[in-house]
């Protein structure tokens, strides 16, 4: 039942397509191959691996489909925006993957031409009355319906983006509206075409009913020609301007997800998988939203989605611009539907600097700080909870009620974590430092590093070497303590509200043991962004250009978000976070070592 | 010269008609913050490195006013950028930016 | 028949200018939050430079001002604009009418629990200078330990200049308050060591300075200066203070039996509100902007309101007591050109 219109298998529309096709395709194969060649060896060899780990292998296939094709991300964020995206993105994969199974049924001697399988129907008649037949052709007017619709929603979010759960979104580049309007144009136009050619090479419901609708005035069926032309133009134009788009994020995503499930760092600013990064950003400006910096409207454009378009454009200026400013609380990662690392690639940047004066600490003598070596818990308060005495007293008022073998690490002045130094870029800085301490830690002979200060916590665990040695931030512990009934807390009834620090939430995946924490001392209330999407509270060391005067904006802003439900206090389990938050509110701001050690009644025991 | 019974070193007087305050003119063109220091010397006392090495955000900005450059250096290398003197400053100085740009703008090979 | 004229505030402006005002033989009307007259000074035991007791000012106002009406524990809690005047809606019930208003709402003290760092409601002997005077006055507060006055510090500028806390300004009467405060203690502990840590020593008025040599002098108190950075504790419950001695350039610690922290005068938030009713402007540091700093300090954009005292920003006692008085001749004569 199965006829080829075109004996020869060619028509001269499908060029557009054709070059289109031969561009894009050249162009990911020569980028890729640039992306794996600017990895250093090692990264090359863990990504080699991670292809023989079938563990790996498995989580690749399942991203692959449930990222790229699903976008489950933006489900989660939201259903109207989850599913234009998917429908346009699987709808698009069904109709190349049936075009395939088509060509390889019918004439699977064909199916070397690269465009058999897009532009089928111009070539191929097939009986739709077989039960195969309508059922491929069933399925090609569905995917093309459903994108159809997605594109259709498309259309409505440019102008009402807020019913997709965004309030704002990104203003394209001239190539990104002409990929858009491209992309807008392809399936109406395809939609046409099979129209014109459905009596001919059949159809089904939406192809079928179209063309009845067609002949009604325009019988003559050579003339779907142009409208084949014209489909075939619009997909050329949109694979020209692709890799110069947004939509390279089409492509770019599909290497993307093997290497970040293989662990591969960001190593350089711009090069390796940070080139990789940057291409795989969609543009959909989830990050714009998400920004604690874009509560002020000037700063919107210093978020990641225009990072990553100053990294491809190379603007020197600007890429240094934003790169400092940010607050590197790390929410844009966090929310980013492809998993580009906005501050980390910030921190990149930051360390291609070169500086004339270097660090040296080789005249600190390590030996003095810890007074009292041999103690099962070594307590290292940290720089910035010594500017808020009442956490470090509260937290050695627990210790003591708790009956801990202890002893302190910095209680006159320790050496710096090296946090601060590497979000600054300067990794060998921060190395030395990490030595140091690393030396001061083993030699106390402690077998638990007790730390008040998420920023020092987020070193501690994952760039310190302290096999042996259990790295506990004081929620962990307190939740621990309370759970093993060695400190008896009573329930205050206070209504705290909880606000989770970046460095311990996001950067460290802390957020159920303070609450419960919280929990056992009083009521626990959330802001409505808690969790992983709580609101940076503008104090952040991360950044190095920002005012007093716009971080005072930023944490009024935090702060609205956590007392919206009137609290009775605040609570935060960072010291940055406490002294930003008490300059500005109108509620008590505490710690969680501060309501346990009131609730355990022993508050103003002097060790 | 010596008329007063005592001597200086020539190298610890400051003479501003001959100073050499390029640096710190270029830091206030990057971050004006830099002229309203009052030097309260919060951020020297708060100083994490201080104790260890002398590190001190006033003196840094009054040597680099006096065309001290190799005082500077020497205290900047012992910084730890842990930002306890931007919090503590009472004029809002971006402490750390200023470390950061000095060390950025300081070339070794130009100072002899 | 008399003319009413509605004094925001009853502290020592707002009784001195009701006292002039009766002199002039008008009806003055002191509205005061507070249960009793004399606001901060009330409170405060006694003044520089002269150590008057602050006790006798107050007397002497309170004496001078009775033919006022009085409302305590009064709060204003509306104000509307008239053609030509002013309603007054009290939190008594009580509604006056008038076409002068004069607001002396005064200032806020900075709360220095803002500055955790200097442990303020955290260590057991740190105080504010208003618990000084509180305690100069007699009350108790377990905070002072008189068995143990060896060493003493004060610091200045708690909350003032200091933009982190959102106060900019120097509150001016800190410097000398603060040596002030040392020599009494000084004269009460005569073997203490006294430390006043400092910024900028700003002392301007009328025998200030008398006041600071005589405080090296005759006192032997320590100026150093620095501004404290960090507070902590000992084990034996003692203060450790952090500075920067930047005379000497050289950082400095010392351990202290008590703390005393200058808090600075802040806006009140009362006269914010009360601005905001009426659109009275406000300046760059939040207290009541005056029609010109120079010429018309008393005077406000708007017709009919004035002002005196530290609701215009921080003032010794002598200033605001000239500037009510000030305030009283600028209403009288608006009184008699109408």
């Amino acid at each position: 039942m199965m006829r080829e219109i075109y004996p020869s298998g060619f028509n001269s529309f499908v060029m557009p397509f054709m070059l289109g096709m031969l561009f894009v395709l050249g162009w990911c194969l020569v980028g890729a191959f640039r992306v794996l060649l600017e990895l250093p060896k090692e990264d090359r060899k863990k990504l080699a691996l991670s292809f023989l780990n079938p563990k790996t292998m498995v989580k690749n296939i399942r991203d692959w489909f449930f990222d790229c094709l699903f976008h489950v991300k933006l489900w989660k964020r939201n259903k109207l925006l989850g599913f234009m995206h998917s429908s346009i993105a699987f709808g698009w994969f069904m109709i190349i993957l049936i075009g395939h199974i088509e060509v390889f049924l019918y004439t699977p001697e064909r199916i070397h031409r690269l465009w058999y399988p897009i532009f089928f129907r111009f070539f191929v008649a097939i009986s739709d009355s077989t039960m195969e037949g309508a059922f491929l052709f069933f399925l090609m007017d569905l995917f093309l319906l459903i994108i159809l619709i997605g594109i259709l929603l498309a259309i409505i979010k440019r102008v009402h983006s807020r019913l997709f759960g965004m309030r704002r979104t990104t203003r394209g580049s001239l190539t990104d509206l002409i990929g858009l309007y491209a992309l807008w144009s392809i399936f109406p136009l395809r939609l046409l075409a099979e129209g014109f050619t459905a009596d001919i090479s059949g159809g089904s419901f939406l192809t079928k009913s179209l063309n009845g609708l067609l002949h009604l005035f325009y019988s003559d069926p050579t003339n779907a020609l142009p409208v084949w032309w014209a489909y075939s133009i619009a997909l050329g134009v949109f694979m020209f301007v692709l890799p110069f788009s947004r939509y390279m994020h089409i492509p770019a995503e599909i290497l993307l997800i093997p290497m970040r499930n293989a662990g591969i760092p960001i190593r350089h600013s711009r090069k390796g998988f940070s080139r990789l990064q940057v291409h795989s950003c969609p543009g959909c400006g989830v990050c714009i939203d998400a920004c604690p910096l874009s509560t002020v409207p000037v700063n919107v454009r210093d978020t990641t989605v225009y990072l990553n378009r100053q990294l491809k454009r190379n603007n020197r200026k600007r890429i240094e611009e934003i790169s400092d400013k940010c607050l590197l609380c790390g929410k844009c990662s966090a929310v980013c539907p492809v998993g580009v690392e906005g501050d980390k690639l910030r921190i990149a940047h930051r360390a291609t600097r070169e500086y004339g004066i270097s660090a040296d600490y080789s005249m600190i003598d390590q030996e003095g700080f810890v007074k009292e070596k041999g103690r099962r818990v070594l307590y290292f308060a940290g720089c910035m909870t010594h500017l808020t005495p009442s956490i470090k007293r509260s937290l050695v008022s627990i210790l003591e009620t708790a009956g801990e073998d202890y002893s302190l690490m910095d209680e006159d002045g320790g050496i710096c974590c090296g946090r601060p130094m590497l979000t600054a870029g300067r990794k060998d800085a921060a190395r030395q430092m990490i030595q140091k301490n690393t030396e001061i830690i083993r030699s106390s002979g402690a077998s638990v590093l007790l730390l008040s200060c998420p920023i020092c916590y987020r070193i501690f665990k994952q760039d310190y070497r302290l096999e042996g040695i259990e790295v506990l931030h004081h929620s962990e512990y307190i939740d621990r303590l309370i759970s093993e009934k060695k400190l008896n807390i009573s329930g205050t009834g206070l209504r705290y509200a909880y606000h989770d620090p970046c460095e311990l939430g996001r950067g460290c995946g802390i957020y159920e043991e303070p609450r419960n924490v919280v929990s056992a001392a009083g009521v626990l209330v959330e802001g409505a962004k808690k969790g992983k999407e709580s609101i940076c509270c503008g104090g952040s060391l991360g950044s190095l250009t920002l005012t007093d005067e716009q971080r005072k904006r930023l944490a009024e802003n935090a702060l609205g978000n956590l007392t919206a439900d009137s609290p009775d206090a605040v609570v935060t389990a960072c010291p940055l976070c406490k002294n930003t938050f008490n300059r500005y509110a109108d509620v008590p701001v505490l710690d969680i070592a501060e309501i346990v050690a009131q609730s355990s009644g022993r508050n103003n025991i002097k060790h | 010269m010596n008329g007063f019974g005592f001597k200086l070193s020539p190298s610890s007087a400051i003479n501003l008609d001959k100073i050499d305050r390029t640096l710190f003119d270029e830091l206030c063109r990057i971050e004006p913050d830099a002229l309203r220091c009052m030097a309260c010397g919060s951020c020297t006392a708060t100083c994490t490195a201080s104790g260890l090495s002398g590190m001190s955000v006033r003196k840094m900005l009054l040597n680099l006013q006096r065309g001290k450059v190799n005082e500077t250096v020497r205290m900047i290398s012992g910084c730890m950028l842990c930002g306890k003197c931007t919090m503590v400053c009472p004029r809002g100085i971006k402490t750390r930016r200023l470390i950061l740009t000095v060390s950025r703008l300081y070339k070794k090979e130009e100072q002899v | 028949m008399k003319e009413i004229i509605a004094i925001i505030g009853g502290g020592i402006a707002g009784m001195e200018a009701a006292a002039q005002l009766l002199k002039f033989g008008h009806a003055p009307i002191i509205i005061e939050k507070g249960e009793r007259l004399g606001g901060h000074v009330a409170r405060w035991n006694r003044l520089f430079p002269d150590l008057t007791p602050a006790g006798e000012l107050i007397e002497r106002l309170t004496e001078a001002c009775k033919e006022a009406s009085i409302f305590l524990n009064t709060e204003v809690s509306l104000v509307n604009r008239l053609r030509d005047g002013y309603n007054i809606v009290l939190s008594n019930g009580i509604t006056i009418s008038t076409k002068y208003i004069l607001m002396t709402t005064g200032f806020k003290m900075f709360e220095a629990s803002k500055k955790e760092e200097y442990g303020y409601g955290i260590y057991n002997n740190v105080v504010t200078n208003s618990d000084l005077e509180n305690w100069f006055n007699g009350n108790r507060d377990e905070r002072i330990d008189s068995s143990s006055m060896k060493t003493i510090g004060f610091v200045h500028c708690v909350g003032s200049r200091d933009e982190k806390a959102g106060n900019g300004q120097c509150s001016k009467v800190c410097c000398i308050t603060a040596i002030k405060q040392a020599i009494e203690l000084k004269e009460m502990y005569p073997d203490a060591q006294i430390y006043c840590f400092y910024m900028d020593l700003r002392l301007f008025g009328k025998k200030f300075e008398d006041f600071y040599t005589k405080a090296q002098r005759d006192h032997g108190i320590h100026f150093i200066r620095g501004r404290v950075s960090e507070v902590s504790e000992n084990i034996d419950g003692k203060l450790i203070v952090k500075a920067e001695d930047t005379l000497l350039g050289k950082p400095l610690k010392v351990t202290l039996d008590l703390l005393v922290l200058m808090s600075g005068m802040t806006c009140n938030p009362d006269s914010s509100r009360l601005a905001s009713m009426i659109s009275l402007p406000t300046d760059s540091d939040r207290f009541l902007k005056s029609e010109d700093n120079i010429t018309h300090i008393t005077s406000s954009p708007k017709k009919g309101v004035f002002y005196a005292g530290a609701c215009t920003g921080p003032k010794t006692v002598p200033e605001t007591l000239a500037e009510a008085r000030s305030a009283a001749l600028d209403i009288h004569f608006k009184i008699q050109e109408s």
